[in-house]
């Protein structure tokens, strides 16, 4: 995995879950620091995610195929998720995975009866924060350069580009 | 059908290669490997040639192995076009610490610009 170029200055500050908001819709979501109780949960916010929402591969299409990609993730990364509280659906899920070099890797999903809601800007944020605090200092991504939406969500916390001369950007933002 | 591979030694082409000669050898294809000027590759274009033999033996397959020099991508638009080529085999990228497919700078290339059909392997 190639070595990234980092911004200079630390992005942020950004508040550490737990979170509790009310979403463009009036539902009461909450974000919180990942833990396993919430793995059946988390299974099917995946398990009924649409298809074109999907990004360079995953979430992975089929059911346990999505449990292996979890359990690895989940294992060696740092995870939150929203929870819409009157439901107990896990409807968002942010992840930092480290990429054995320094660096860490961050991927972010809202499934697609939450989105627009404003949900995924403080989950990303809570994800930020909660990173810091467990010693995350480099975070990269990488997202199409078409989907203009994610890489507006990315831009307005901080995140600058790197490259553009793929299909993928590739986005870095320094935590400290 | 006229396959053509590009190899430069990364995981995936390595991937690709074993799966169409497998194919080829059952499909009675006839395979070209084009071994590729690669400079993020540890591994020296004599050194892979090794390996393409050791795997075409595996799969019982003769095929006709060439080496490449100038761009990749250019060069195998051109090999596959200009010699009428049915079909260009590449991997189909590797998978970052998060699992995302991420395509490489060859094989990008390789389908924005080429008339002949194109296979990424996964």
């Amino acid at each position: 995995m190639a070595e990234y170029d980092y911004p200079d200055e630390p992005a942020g500050p950004f508040d550490a879950p737990p979170i509790e908001f009310e979403d463009r819709e009036g539902r009461e979501i909450e974000i919180r620091v990942y833990d396993e109780e919430w793995f059946d949960a988390l299974c099917g916010m995946y398990d009924t995610f649409d298809p074109a929402d999907r990004a360079q591969g995953i979430p992975p299409a089929r059911e346990e195929r999505v449990r292996s990609w979890l359990d690895v993730i989940l294992d060696e990364g740092q995870d939150v998720i929203a929870v819409d509280n009157d439901t107990d659906r896990v409807v968002g899920h942010a992840t930092l995975v480290p990429d054995g070099n320094e660096g860490t890797e961050l991927a972010i999903f809202v499934h697609q009866d939450y989105q627009g809601a404003g949900i995924g800007a403080r989950l990303i944020r809570a994800l930020l924060g909660h990173g810091k605090e467990q010693g995350v200092t480099k975070v990269w991504l990488t997202v199409e350069r078409w989907n203009h939406p994610a890489v507006n969500l990315y831009e307005a916390v901080g995140f600058e580009s790197s490259s553009v001369e793929s299909f993928e950007l590739e986005m870095t933002l320094r935590l400290d | 059908m006229r396959l053509l591979l590009g190899i430069g030694g990364s995981d995936d082409s390595w991937r690709a290669l074993s799966r169409t000669a497998a194919r080829a050898a059952e499909a009675g294809d006839s395979l070209t490997v084009a071994i590729l000027d690669n400079p993020d590759s540890e591994t020296t274009p004599e050194e892979i040639e090794e390996k393409v033999e050791q795997r075409l033996s595996e799969h019982d397959l003769a095929a006709d192995v060439r080496h490449v020099e100038g761009d990749p991508g250019a060069m195998l638009v051109e090999i596959a076009d200009g010699e009428g080529y049915d079909q260009i085999v590449l991997g189909g990228g590797e998978r970052s610490p998060m699992g995302k497919i991420r395509v490489g700078q060859v094989a990008e290339f390789v389908v924005l610009n080429a008339e002949t059909s194109v296979t990424l392997v996964r």
